[in-house]
């Protein structure tokens, strides 16, 4: 039967106009001789650095609308300097030390910019007896709330810079009391003090706590559940329960899922069969179904097949998933009197392998990150037609490694030169990808936080 | 505040009403990193703004203040808790905070703090809030039918304050003017599932049925009713694979010869649980076939997957690795 409509819906007409814009970008870059394809198919390492370096440095008062988001500006900047092989000078580096040290709250977490402690003096007067008394008490305040996802950032930005000095700044015990008061009842957490609670407070939480070693059972608690519950009818998962299912909450659910050693409780099968139809005609990836392909995505749907790839029970059997394997997460749960060594999962996580094979195209990801995302004079965007921004290079550099890296079964050996589009001068970093670091500095921080006590 | 407001902004310097309060700077510290120029009017407002947090002051300039900080930034989630810190105090009318979100949303919707906020306000309103907020949402859903935050919050709004009624008929609008719109179908799914005015979804599962696969034979290109038809059956294989409509749809969408990807992807989870296709199934199938490629001793499963990895290049490894698996589970 024939559409008996022939107008357009909104749908259509936004996909089949991106469709054009890329399928134009990929046309021209077809026709133009050999030595230009070249020139398109490079990273610009050199005009990437100095777009994230002068960021670094200074950002103009359009910046303000992210003047509560500074720790993310920093990981933005840091990972996609990392990621791209650089490194900071010392100078820069304490810079960004010290200034994440003045994002830290006294009491614990870390806010979207300095908060210092200030001191005041409230009065009250009350009546007892026969006189009247004013009372001073002191007050503390910490000029900007601490944020579950600032904490991340910026852990994240410590990790990622590396060093004694760097991870040391960072007050575990405070951490840790912090993110208790953020857990809700029903196992999910808060975003900050009487905030919203999702997916990506669970994921920033649990994400935190692995990898600086501080969690435990009384953090995990019941977070399987709420994750369970944002799993949809289509596979994906959502933001809250009844959402609609969403790459980066699918993203922060499986991560957080694999780190709590509840991995089996998802519908895997359905998962997979969501997020691989995530890629469509235009190469890169989108977040939802029948929405606009965007570069970020080349990271939270990129790497939940990076994920996927490594846990072994994708290749479990499940007819109906319905009764008999809602309870495999319990093991954990009755194992929880004997300490489960939930900071070893992330580190082991590296070693699983279920496929040789991503899912996904990896070239073709990496054919529109090159060619649709990147911009010639630095810096990456959504899709033709925006701007580029720092969330973008970084999740496009992130979804990048995650493509060039897809068909290595370990990160000692560097990728096959088939596994790359472009030059193999194209190689970034590998990355954990559970985390989004840098994998070396994900190496370091797991054995200093090893050693330490919870 | 609005533009005419913007263009005749006092500072806060000047205005006789803040004489007493001394202003707070921020401390970057010496060398700060990712320093944003701020203008002189945010810079300001966010000193005076640093100045009542401190002294904990919940009054009404601190109010309007608090309005005038979140005009420059709506991301501040700490001067959007001091402001709600500040309703409570001064118990304010919040039917007037609804408004003032209102304003505010048209042109800042995707941020989480004014969403988060908006339910906080609704929540302590309670059960008379529920035609504001879903009239607030259908307002913001106009512009953009698939505001992740606006359905979020309108999911919200149904369960902790009701208004199901209408619910299904907004679904089913939204689906006329887009058949596309896969936030509308997910909050279908939403609907047939948990109102308590319908019978749940077994009981709606076969006029839904009826519904989805009208949507697929205009639009079988159309990935989410396959999807929201395959979520019907979600929790219940043995119907999906006594169903009589799906497998003659699939065979449907297959002898077109066109767009039949989701047609066979969805045959293929049927095969998997155990359904027994019929001769006119198969014979569709090997039409599809390359016939020179494969051997036609293969089961219908294998079949497919092999047709699929030559029609779905973008998902060769997926429908790959689904043959590979097959033998596992015995398909």
């Amino acid at each position: 039967m024939e559409s008996t409509s022939s107008r357009a819906t909104a749908t259509q007409r936004e996909q089949w106009m991106v469709e054009g814009q890329v399928f134009r970008i990929y046309e021209l870059f077809g026709s133009i001789p050999r030595n230009a394809q070249t020139q398109l198919l490079e990273l610009q390492r050199d005009n990437h650095i100095e777009y994230l370096t002068k960021g670094l440095r200074q950002l103009g008062p359009s910046f303000t609308v992210l003047d509560a988001n500074r720790p993310w500006l920093c990981y933005w900047i840091l990972h996609s300097i990392a990621l791209l092989g650089d490194a900071l000078d010392d100078e820069l580096e304490d810079n960004v030390i010290d200034f994440l040290g003045c994002c830290q709250d006294v009491n614990g977490g870390y806010g979207g910019g300095p908060g210092q402690n200030r001191f005041a003096y409230k009065l009250k007067v009350i009546f007892s007896g026969q006189f009247y008394l004013i009372l001073a008490t002191l007050t503390q305040t910490f000029l900007q709330m601490p944020h579950l996802a600032t904490t991340y950032a910026a852990i994240n930005s410590l990790i990622t810079l590396g060093g004694d000095r760097s991870l040391s700044s960072i007050n575990r015990h405070n951490l840790h009391t912090f993110l208790l008061r953020m857990k809700d009842r029903n196992g999910g957490f808060r975003m900050h003090d009487a905030g919203e609670m999702d997916v990506r407070a669970c994921y920033t939480a649990i994400s935190v706590a692995s990898v600086l070693n501080i969690l435990d059972y009384e953090l995990v608690k019941d977070v399987g559940n709420y994750i369970l519950s944002c799993q949809t009818y289509e596979g994906g998962i959502a933001g809250e329960p009844g959402s609609e299912a969403h790459g980066g909450y699918t993203f922060c659910g499986l991560a957080t899922m694999i780190l709590i050693g509840e991995v089996g409780r998802l519908d895997l099968h359905r998962l997979v069969n969501w997020v691989v139809f995530r890629q469509g005609v235009e190469c890169g990836l989108q977040g939802r179904t029948n929405k606009l392909v965007d570069a970020c995505y080349s990271f939270w749907q990129g790497a939940v097949f990076a994920l996927l790839q490594r846990v072994h029970e994708i290749n479990d059997d499940k007819k109906n998933h319905t009764t008999s394997n809602l309870f495999e997460g319990e093991a954990i749960k009755e194992d929880s009197s004997h300490l489960v060594e939930y900071h070893e999962i992330g580190f082991n996580f590296l070693e699983g392998c279920a496929m040789e094979e991503p899912l996904f195209h990896s070239m073709a990801l990496q054919q529109y990150i090159l060619l649709c995302s990147q911009l010639q004079e630095g810096g990456f965007r959504d899709k033709p037609g925006k701007q580029r921004d720092y969330y973008h290079t970084c999740y496009a550099l992130s979804g990048l490694s995650v493509a060039q890296y897809s068909s290595s079964k370990d990160f000692d050996s560097p990728p096959l030169h088939s596994a790359l589009f472009g030059p193999y001068s194209n190689l970034v970093e590998p990355i954990h990808p559970i985390f989004n670091v840098v994998l070396d500095r994900y190496q370091e921080a797991h054995e200093f936080f090893s050693g330490l006590p919870h | 505040m609005d533009s005419d407001e913007e263009e005749q902004r006092i500072p806060l310097s000047q205005r006789p009403e803040w004489s007493d309060v001394i202003p707070v700077q921020q401390d970057d510290g010496p060398n700060p990193v990712v320093p944003i120029a701020y203008k002189e009017d945010f810079r300001e407002t966010m000193d005076y703004f640093r100045a009542v947090y401190i002294s904990d002051e919940r009054s009404p300039r601190s109010l309007r203040l608090t309005a005038e900080a979140i005009h420059f930034n709506p991301g501040n989630y700490t001067v959007w808790h001091f402001r709600r810190l500040i309703l409570e105090a001064l118990n304010c009318s919040l039917h007037d905070e609804l408004d003032y979100i209102e304003r505010f949303a048209k042109s800042n919707s995707k941020n989480y703090q004014i969403w988060h906020h908006r339910r906080w306000v609704a929540e302590k309103l309670g059960t008379d809030a529920a035609t504001k907020e879903l009239e607030f949402t259908k307002k913001i859903l106009s512009i953009d039918a698939k505001h992740y935050h606006a359905w979020s919050h309108r999911q919200w709004v149904l369960q902790a304050l009701g208004g199901w009624e209408g619910e299904l008929d907004y679904c089913q609008q939204l689906l006329e003017d887009d058949i596309f719109n896969n936030s509308a179908w997910n909050q279908r799914h939403f609907v047939i599932t948990r109102s308590p005015f319908l019978g749940g979804l077994e009981a709606m599962r076969e006029f839904e049925v009826s519904y989805t696969i009208k949507a697929i034979r205009a639009n079988p290109e159309n990935e989410s009713p396959w999807r929201y038809l395959r979520g019907l059956y979600q929790h219940d294989t043995e119907a999906l694979i006594s169903s009589l409509q799906i497998p003659s749809l699939c065979v449907e969408v297959l002898s077109a010869k066109n767009n039949f990807i989701f047609a066979l992807s969805l045959i293929l989870d049927l095969l998997c649980h155990g359904f027994n296709p019929s001769e006119e199934m198969k014979n569709a199938v090997q039409v599809l076939k390359n016939s020179d490629s494969q051997p036609s001793d293969l089961s219908l499963a294998d079949t497919i997957c092999g047709i699929l990895e030559s029609v779905d290049p973008m998902r060769k490894n997926y429908w790959a690795w689904r043959k590979q698996r097959l033998a596992a589970q015995g398909t």
